[in-house]
């Protein structure tokens, strides 16, 4: 029974690394760049609940499904205005400057929610769901939420991507973005739907995080959010079935980790060390394509 | 030939500009310390001044000259802190808390943070760009996880170390120690290898051609850079006498980062300016902005690096930065024959210059689907 | 000792299924130029990606000299002779001029000097620094870049920035130079000029120059022996001469 804990333990985990993941790697593929402020998007998606919750007219149920639309519109809104204003300049410039500017993003989001919520942490008043037994194992409903949830979104986008016209532009974009250009794509306006969809997930993201612990703070995206790139690179960045694939493993890694009293405190740095062994003997992850530098 | 000379005047003055500075300030203070004008703050803040500088330096020769993203110099600098500091509380029973117990600290966490850097410097032979800045963030934090839960170093309450030997003439020691890791830095970036460096930053592909290893330099560059981010953890073990790891984790890192992103890549004067700017106004902003206004700061420096990285790397303020641009403002009033804009406008038009009509061009456009493979079986020059 | 600088054997490369090069088989004399032509995809950039350890080989051998090269690293390959340039200019463009050959020259044995002796600053140091800035000022003036030896290399007009490449392979004292399409993007004037220097080249530094171009009459009026490549296999070889009248090149040039 303990085993099936911590399996599903590691799905839940897994499921919600494979909602950031997916920005992740979709930004990755089509942008080409690496959004380390996608973590912070999380934080504020859970900031924007925390403040709907703490209104009045929180107490009922149906208003917290207005908190969720409201997190997933804000984050969105907020992940295509950093492309805008930060991103977009940088356009066609070197990897190291936009690598910079989104570390500079992510620092200032993370000020921002300091200034505006102070550093406190905040208890949020997310509804009661209980528990449910099946057998001899009760399960969270909350997690059973976030299990289907998240992967009813992953099926969805992954048929968006494959059969809608957009999707496949996306595809066309990460494949050649000059070629898809030429064909008449407009790459800058496909880059925006991307953030605005990774923002969208973060945002659920964030949802899932705080059912699970109602609890949020500054830094409340940091590490979910480097965790959740591991997984995206362990499952070959810039692939959407990878990145899934990659955040399960590496949600099961971490529940397994967490089971195991001695090796619990070391979970980060074992999480870690694979990400860098993966690194080294396959550098494009586990489903990822090579791609060479033209010479 | 009597300008040659002049010019080698200027270029000496040129190089040896920052150690004087540097000598003379740090003299100023002892003769003031030893007349009993410093006050104990301000010595902790010049300590401070110098181990940024140290720190802003050595990862500037990563990300500056070798052009790699170093997300983990913290790190380094923790194996420094912690090593060098129970290093230094084991000599000190033996030979008592003076210069050979700080020398061989200094040793030992610097010799084991370029073991270290050896580590991450070898992925960075494989790896490029954001994925090698995520590796060394990994290893910055595996670094800090380690230390935090190992009973040996204090565990999570940290390790107590000695305390520096005088109070008043740390400071002495800690630029001296600046002093040399500017020697060892800008000598080795003013040498073959220091080019070599700067090749691979370049173009790669070019200085592989041209036989740079490669391999070799990017472990030298990483080696020395963690080095002196180690030496920098023991002066902060001797600062503090007390390390704990929480305080090098990322955003540590990052603060480094800022400071040599600030300073203007690649330029070593500058990183010395804006690791001494940032640190005394972290230290005077502290006092000014208490509580939760402090993350101000913060916020000015991430505001501080977006601008300055969009300025300094947007394709469409090209024009704008060229002529605005400090060095070129330098360049025109000193040699007004060298203005580089000049020669930019010539290589505007050599663009125009019409080319011949390369006939398998408009012959053989097919053929161009084919020619963008992407091979399966790895090549050796990858390695 | 073999009898020519360069020998391939069957030289080819597939990736994943499609052989991008096949049955390469070039024998290269000493000084002679000997251009590599064919249409846009033939495989002529591949052959130079091979010979120089950017593409591991998937058949045959090359041979340097009569050694083989085949599996050594890029920087291996450089110091055992092969020096090249590229199609789209890689030179170091935030360095000056003369720093940029310096990088080239810094592997030969004359100018060893170990680390320790640049940390700090021993005497060798600055011999070999010097030395080595007057080797530098030396090839440049043979390409006559000597004046700019100061500015930055992404500053330099176009032409120059070709020969400033080709200054950067000819640093690393190579015993076959490969030019891929050294005469791109340049005018008349330009790419006479440019016959001339590769001439010079082989000339006053006893070069074996192997050299990819489109332009036919530059390629007629310079190289000694041409090999024409389409669809990565060997179409003909021979002076340009005999090879323009050869009806296959004919038609791969032009159609059916």
């Amino acid at each position: 029974m303990e085993f099936i804990n911590t399996l599903v333990n590691g799905l839940n985990i897994g499921v919600i690394y494979a909602m950031i993941a997916l920005g992740y790697t979709m930004v990755y593929g089509i942008a080409k760049m690496l959004n380390f402020a996608h973590g912070d998007i999380i934080m504020v998606g859970g900031y924007t609940i925390y403040v709907f919750c703490a209104m009045k007219a929180a107490s009922s149920p149906a208003f917290f499904f207005v908190a969720i639309a409201m997190a997933v519109i804000v984050c969105t809104l907020l992940g295509v205005i950093v492309e805008k204003v930060a991103y977009k300049p940088l356009r066609g410039a070197s990897p190291l400057a936009v690598l910079i500017t989104a570390i500079g993003v992510s620092y200032l989001l993370q000020s921002l929610s300091q200034i505006i919520f102070k550093s406190a942490t905040k208890f949020v008043s997310v509804p009661e769901l209980g528990k449910v037994s099946i057998g001899a194992v009760s399960i969270k409903v909350s997690t059973i939420i976030t299990l289907v949830v998240s992967i009813a979104v992953m099926i969805s986008l992954s048929l968006f991507v494959k059969y809608s016209k957009t999707g496949r532009a996306m595809i066309a974009v990460s494949e050649d973005r000059g070629a898809a250009q030429l064909m008449g794509i407009n790459v800058n306006s496909i880059i925006t739907i991307t953030f605005a969809i990774g923002s969208a997930l973060a945002a659920l993201a964030g949802l899932f995080y705080l059912l699970q612990s109602p609890y949020i703070y500054n830094t409340f995206g940091a590490m979910p959010g480097i965790k959740a790139f591991t997984a995206a690179v362990i499952g070959g960045i810039g692939s959407i079935p990878g990145a899934m694939l990659g955040s399960i493993v590496l949600g099961m890694i971490e529940s397994i980790c967490d089971s195991i009293a001695p090796i619990a405190p070391y979970k980060d740095a074992i999480e870690f060390s694979i990400l860098i062994i993966i690194l080294l003997v396959r550098p494009t992850g586990i489903l990822g394509k090579k791609r060479r530098e033209k010479v | 030939m009597s300008s040659f000379s002049e010019k080698m005047k200027k270029f000496k003055w040129k190089h040896y500009i920052n150690y004087i500075v540097i000598g003379v300030l740090t003299v100023v203070f002892a003769i003031i310390s030893a007349a009993g004008g410093l006050k104990s703050s301000s010595t902790i803040l010049l300590e401070k001044i110098a181990i940024s500088i140290v720190l802003a330096v050595s990862l500037s020769l990563v990300v500056g000259f070798l052009g790699e993203l170093s997300l983990g110099h913290a790190g380094f600098m923790c194996i420094g802190a912690y090593l060098g500091g129970k290093v230094a509380s084991l000599l000190v029973p033996v030979f008592g808390n003076g210069t050979v117990t700080m020398l061989i600290a200094l040793f030992v966490g610097g010799g084991c943070a370029a073991l270290l850097g050896f580590l991450v410097g070898l992925p960075a032979l494989r790896l490029k760009g954001d994925y090698l800045a995520i590796v060394t963030l990994a290893f910055g934090e595996i670094v800090k996880v380690i230390f935090q839960q190992s009973k040996l170093f204090g565990g999570n309450l940290g390790l107590s170390t000695p305390n520096r030997p005088n109070r008043n003439t740390f400071f002495i020691v800690a630029f001296a120690l600046v002093l040399f890791t500017l020697l060892i830095i800008q000598n080795l970036m003013r040498s073959k290898h220091g080019r070599a460096i700067t090749a691979i930053r370049d173009n790669e592909i070019a200085a592989r051609a041209t036989g740079i290893n490669v391999t070799k330099y990017k472990l030298v560059a990483f080696m020395i850079s963690a080095f002196f981010a180690g030496i920098a953890g023991v002066m902060f073990s001797y600062t503090n006498s007390s390390v704990q790891a929480v305080k090098f984790g990322y955003n540590y890192s990052i603060e480094i980062l800022v400071m040599v992103v600030l300073g203007g890549m690649g330029s070593i004067n500058g990183a010395i300016l804006s690791a001494t700017l940032i640190t005394i106004l972290n230290e005077k902003l502290r006092t000014v902005l208490t509580g939760d206004l402090a993350v101000l700061k913060d916020l000015l420096y991430a505001l501080i690096l977006i601008v300055i990285v969009i300025y300094n790397n947007a394709p469409a303020l090209k024009g704008f930065r060229e002529k605005y641009n400090f060095r070129n403002l330098v360049a025109k009033i000193w040699h007004p024959k060298n203005d580089p804009s000049i020669v930019k406008d010539d290589a505007a038009s050599w663009d125009k210059v019409p080319t011949k009509i390369k006939m398998d061009e408009i012959l053989s456009v097919d053929l161009k689907v084919g020619n963008e493979f992407t091979p399966d079986k790895p090549s050796k020059g990858d390695k | 000792m073999s009898e020519y600088i360069l020998e391939t054997k069957n030289l080819g490369i597939s990736f994943g299924g499609l052989k991008a090069s096949q049955n390469v088989n070039l024998k290269i004399k000493e000084k002679q130029i000997y251009g590599l032509i064919g249409p846009n995809g033939a495989g002529k950039t591949t052959v130079f990606n091979m010979l120089t350890g950017v593409y591991l080989p998937t058949e045959g051998d090359f041979f340097l000299c009569g050694e083989s090269l085949k599996g050594l690293h890029q920087e291996a390959i450089n110091r055992k002779g092969i020096a090249r340039t590229f199609q789209n200019i890689r030179l170091f463009n935030n360095m000056t001029v003369v720093r940029n050959v310096m990088v080239g020259l810094s592997n030969q044995p004359e100018y060893n000097c170990s680390l320790f002796d640049s940390f700090f600053r021993l005497p060798r140091h600055f011999r070999v620094e010097k030395a080595m800035r007057e080797r530098a000022k030396e090839i440049l003036d043979i390409f006559g870049l000597l004046d700019e030896r100061n500015n930055l290399a992404c500053n330099l007009p176009y032409g120059k920035q070709r020969k400033l490449e080709i200054a950067r392979a000819l640093a690393t004292k190579p015993r076959l130079l490969l030019l891929d399409e050294p005469a791109a993007g340049m005018n008349q004037s330009e790419t006479a000029e440019l016959m001339d220097t590769i001439r010079l080249i082989r000339d006053k530094f006893d070069m074996t120059i192997l050299l990819i171009e489109h332009d036919m009459k530059f390629v007629s009026g310079l190289c000694d022996e041409i090999t024409v490549l389409n669809f990565g296999t060997m179409l003909a070889t021979g002076t340009a001469e005999e090879v323009l009248r050869n009806p296959e090149v004919v038609r791969a040039y032009l159609g059916n």
